[in-house]
Formats: C-alpha cells, sequence, structure tokens
C-alpha cells in the first residue's frame, strides 16, 4: 500500500543506533527488570507519545514483522494510529490490529487480554522507569537501593495506603518483582494486568525515551506484585459486563455517554472486544 | 562488642580525632562527652561506619566494619545497630505516619505481614508513652519530644544490640529532657542494650552512663567509670568541665 519514504533508513534510525540500542536490549535482557541506561535520540513525536517504545521498536523490526499498537488497549487512537503510520513509511512493514496476527505489539498503559505466545515480542512506553522515584526523588540513592535489593521504602508506601484508606490504593502502574532480584516499575498498565506479565510467554521489552531508560522481563520469568501476607494483592476491575461483547473477565473503561450521568462500560481491548462481537454475529446467523 | 584503635581522621589540617580508642560492652552505656567541636560527633559517625577514618580500625564482634561491603554494613544498620540522630527530622521519614515510621525497619528486614507489623508499632508507641491513637498521624504534627520518642522506637523496634546516639536531648527542655532519658534509661536497662551515647550534658551522663570518656580537640583526655571521672577527675579540662556544672 504505501512505499517506504525514500531517504531514510530502515525504521528511520540508523544502523549505528539501532546497534546501540540493541546491545543495550541484550543487556536488559540478560538482567530481568534491573534499568540500563541508553543514548535516547530525538524521535518526530514529542517526549510522552511514546519515544522510548518507538526507539525499541525501530530496533527490533525486521521488514517480515507483522507489528500492531495500542494506546490503552484502542487501536484506533491518535497516538496509536500515528505510530503505526510512522512505521508502516519508514520501514514499509505489514500492521495489524489482531492481537493474534501481530509479531510486535507496541502499547501504551494496556496489555492485550488473549494470552501473548513465544515468537511475540511486547514493547511498552514508559514515562517513569523509576519505581522509587515518588519516595526517593535522588538517582544516586535509587541506584544504591536497587544494587543493594533494599526495598523496604516501598513497603512503607504500602504499609501508609492500608493504614489510611483500608486497602492498597495504588491502582496502575504496580511495582512488582522480577524474577525475585530488582524492584520493577511496570509502566502505568493498570494493577489488573499485572498477573498477566507473570511467566508471560513474550518477551516484554521497557522503553523510556526521555528517561533514557531500558529493562525488560524474558519469557517464562517470575513477576510478582509487591503486597502483604494478610493484605495480598487484587487485581481491580470495574464490576460490569462489557456493553458490546459482555465480557465479564476483560478490562473495562467507562465512557460517558451524554450530559445526564449515562454511562456505559466498554472492554479497554478493542480487538478482543470486536473479535468476541464478530464470534457471536457468526454464531447467530 | 564493638571496639576501636588508633582512630585519626584529619579535615585538612584540622585534627578531628588523634589516635582514639574505645570499647563498648554488651548491655553497657557509655558517654562521650566534651565542648563543641571536640569530636564526639565525629568519632560517633567513625565508629558507626557513616565516615572513614584516615587510620585505625572499628570491629563489630571482631569484624572490620569499614572493610565490610556496603550492603553488610546497611544489613548491621537495620539489625543491630540503630542510630538515634540529635534532630529528629533527620531520622524520621516525616511524610510517613509514626506507624509507618516504626515498621520501617520491620520491612527492611523482610516483615510481610501487616497485621504483625501493626501491632508491633502500637506496642513500641506504648512503650515510648506516645498516644496509641496518633499512630497513624504524621510525625510532623508531633512536639519535639515526641518526635524523639518516636525516633527512639522506630530505631528499638528491631531489638537492635548496641545503639548510637548524637545528643538525643539536644534542643528539649528540661522537663522533656528529664523524661526521655528515664526512658532511654528504662529501655536500655529492660532490653539489655548497649548504648553509646554523645551529649555535652554532663548530668545526663551522670545519669545514663556507665563509663565515660571525656574528650578534647580529637583526643580521648581521661575515661572511666562515671562516678570515677565526675566525682575525682584527673586531667585538669575534665575538672574544669566538670566545675562548669550548674547546680539547681
Amino acid at each position: 500500500m504505501n512505499a517506504p519514504l525514500e531517504g531514510y533508513n530502515f525504521a528511520y534510525l540508523d544502523e549505528a543506533t539501532k546497534r546501540m540500542l540493541r546491545r543495550t536490549i541484550l543487556k536488559a535482557v540478560a538482567i530481568p527488570g534491573h534499568q540500563i541506561p541508553f543514548g535516547a535520540r530525538e524521535m518526530p513525536l514529542p517526549y510522552g507519545w511514546g519515544t522510548g517504545g518507538i526507539q525499541v521498536t525501530a530496533a527490533i523490526l525486521g521488514p517480515a514483522d507483522t507489528l500492531k499498537v495500542i494506546d490503552q488497549g484502542a487501536d484506533d487512537t491518535t497516538n496509536a494510529i500515528s505510530i503505526r503510520r510512522f512505521f508502516t513509511r519508514v520501514a514499509g512493514v505489514a500492521t495489524t490490529e489482531r492481537t493474534a496476527e501481530a509479531t510486535i505489539i507496541q502499547t501504551r498503559h494496556r496489555i492485550p487480554e488473549a494470552p501473548l505466545r513465544e515468537n511475540q515480542v511486547l514493547v511498552y512506553q514508559v514515562p517513569q522507569p523509576e519505581p522509587l522515584s515518588k519516595l526517593e526523588p535522588r538517582r544516586a540513592e535509587t541506584k544504591r537501593l536497587h544494587a543493594l535489593a533494599d526495598y523496604g521504602l516501598m513497603h512503607v508506601r504500602l504499609y501508609e495506603d492500608i493504614a489510611r484508606l483500608g486497602h492498597i490504593a495504588k491502582a496502575y502502574d504496580y511495582p512488582v518483582m522480577v524474577g525475585g532480584r530488582y524492584l520493577m516499575s511496570p509502566s502505568p498498565i493498570p494493577a489488573f494486568d499485572n498477573p498477566k506479565m507473570h511467566r508471560m510467554a513474550a518477551l516484554q521489552l521497557f522503553g523510556a525515551g526521555r528517561e533514557k531508560r531500558i529493562y525488560a522481563i524474558p519469557p517464562y520469568t517470575d513477576v510478582r506484585s509487591l503486597d502483604f501476607e494478610d493484605h495480598p494483592f487484587r487485581p481491580i476491575r470495574a464490576p460490569q459486563d462489557c456493553a458490546l461483547c459482555g465480557s465479564r473477565e476483560s478490562y473495562l473503561d467507562e465512557v460517558i455517554t451524554d450530559d445526564r450521568g449515562g454511562r456505559l462500560f466498554v472492554c479497554s481491548d478493542t480487538d478482543y472486544c470486536g473479535e468476541r462481537v464478530a464470534a457471536r454475529g457468526a454464531a447467530a446467523c | 562488642m564493638l571496639t576501636a584503635e588508633g582512630l585519626t581522621l584529619h579535615f585538612g589540617v584540622i585534627p578531628a580525632l588523634v589516635d582514639v580508642a574505645i570499647e563498648v560492652a554488651e548491655g553497657e552505656v557509655v558517654a562521650i562527652v566534651g565542648e563543641s567541636g571536640s569530636g564526639k560527633t565525629t568519632l560517633l559517625r567513625v565508629l558507626s561506619g557513616l565516615m572513614a577514618p584516615d587510620a585505625g580500625s572499628v570491629r563489630w564482634l571482631g569484624a572490620d566494619v569499614h572493610a565490610m561491603g556496603e550492603a553488610a554494613r546497611r544489613r548491621l544498620m537495620r539489625t543491630d545497630w540503630g542510630f538515634v540522630h540529635q534532630n529528629p527530622r533527620d531520622g524520621l521519614r516525616l511524610n510517613v505516619s509514626a506507624g509507618g515510621n516504626v515498621g520501617e525497619r520491620l520491612m527492611a528486614v523482610g516483615a510481610r505481614h501487616y497485621g504483625n507489623i501493626r501491632a508491633q508499632a502500637i506496642e513500641w508507641l506504648a512503650r515510648v508513652e506516645v498516644d496509641a491513637t496518633r499512630i497513624d498521624d504524621l510525625p510532623r504534627t508531633f512536639s519535639g519530644g515526641m518526635q524523639q520518642r518516636l525516633q527512639i522506637a522506630r530505631t528499638l523496634v528491631t531489638n537492635p544490640r548496641l545503639v548510637f546516639m548524637d545528643e538525643p536531648t539536644g534542643g528539649l527542655d528540661v522537663s522533656v529532657q528529664a523524661r526521655l532519658l528515664d526512658l532511654i534509661r528504662t529501655l536500655s536497662r529492660e532490653l539489655g542494650l548497649s548504648v553509646l551515647i554523645v551529649t555535652h550534658d554532663i548530668a545526663a551522663a551522670r545519669l545514663l552512663a556507665d563509663r565515660i570518656l571525656v574528650m578534647r580537640r580529637g583526643r580521648v583526655v581521661e575515661q572511666g567509670l562515671t562516678d570515677r571521672v565526675l566525682d575525682d577527675p584527673q586531667h585538669p579540662y575534665t575538672q574544669l568541665l566538670v566545675s562548669s556544672v550548674l547546680a539547681a
């Protein structure tokens, strides 16, 4: 459909940059959950729109890959469409909205509902890679805390939530321990998605462009959400069914439909919802 | 338990410590007294591993404190040792509730049961005479004396064996000081704690300490049993120090 743009290297970045990124990614995979610094480049989109994720995707993308991009679970939002179009133009790769057909899925703030496979890679866009940043503002100090696996501070934060509110109030960007060693920010995905990271078959890569860090979870790695023995981790989900496909398992978005308090709950993962609706339509025929 | 020998440290040309030796035995309360700038706090920082000496060694149960890795030293700092700062704002997290402050050390050493952490926090608040209903209040709403008692609770909750105290009664009014001293004495006796306390308050030293070290210009000029040193000072500087105390 679109021929790749003339005058750009495949997937926009020059080969030396991609090499640097791949070295960083290899190192990140070798030390699960550990943040590796890298020389983030200027990308043709603003910080906060996925400059980290787009660089990771550019580094691992090959001509045979099929790319899917989601933003909050949806394939049809501005961020998802513009990144997908970007890679169509600079790399000429095939794109898809189907989770099952994609080999690389770049995501902002969600993990697809359908289980991922071994031959897929999930690339996260990360605004703040440091899970301790709100508790300890000094980078040098958080580095030391990671080196010494000194994570009591994070539990103090959870303790405070229970003491004040009766439950752990963090509903997104819920901190996890990767491989029993590193405390990691899963990027602002809902806590609902945290269990999907545990022993996932697909490789998970995290890119933070502004903060210039890459980290990774190799396939089948243990990922545990922090909690207390008597206040175990609970994934939170709106207690409704999806208004379109009727799902009771998927993560829901609340959509305001009018100014009189009308509201609708629909799946945040548009592909999952669409496929369920299509399957139901086919069954009804 | 804690043994130090030949500690020497210079800040540029200023000698902060000159060939200082000190020993703290199990269950013993040792006071370091001296005027401002005599090297008391520096000695405490070197002994607790916060600062490295130019020469000399500090040993804890035979292991060289400055030779062990930072991870081991930090573990020591939150298990066997405790540090009570002069200013409670240095030792507390002011944006974390009182209960969270007490629980932090427990969680740092691996406690993961909210109910138990909470129960221990309540127990310790009671021991340091802080009202248990204030467990979820922020320390910044506490008075100075309460903050200092909270800092002590936070330090003692993991049952350390040796506690370093840097002028724990500094900046408190006299009646609050008296209560705090009484508390420290009771707790150290009950728990069999070793305490190394830095103070310029001779009266506090007499009340708490088994032994006293008198420091001047980075040197230990006199040391011995508290009553001996204070009632029969040998060194001219100690004599001056003891005679300077106002009788109420």
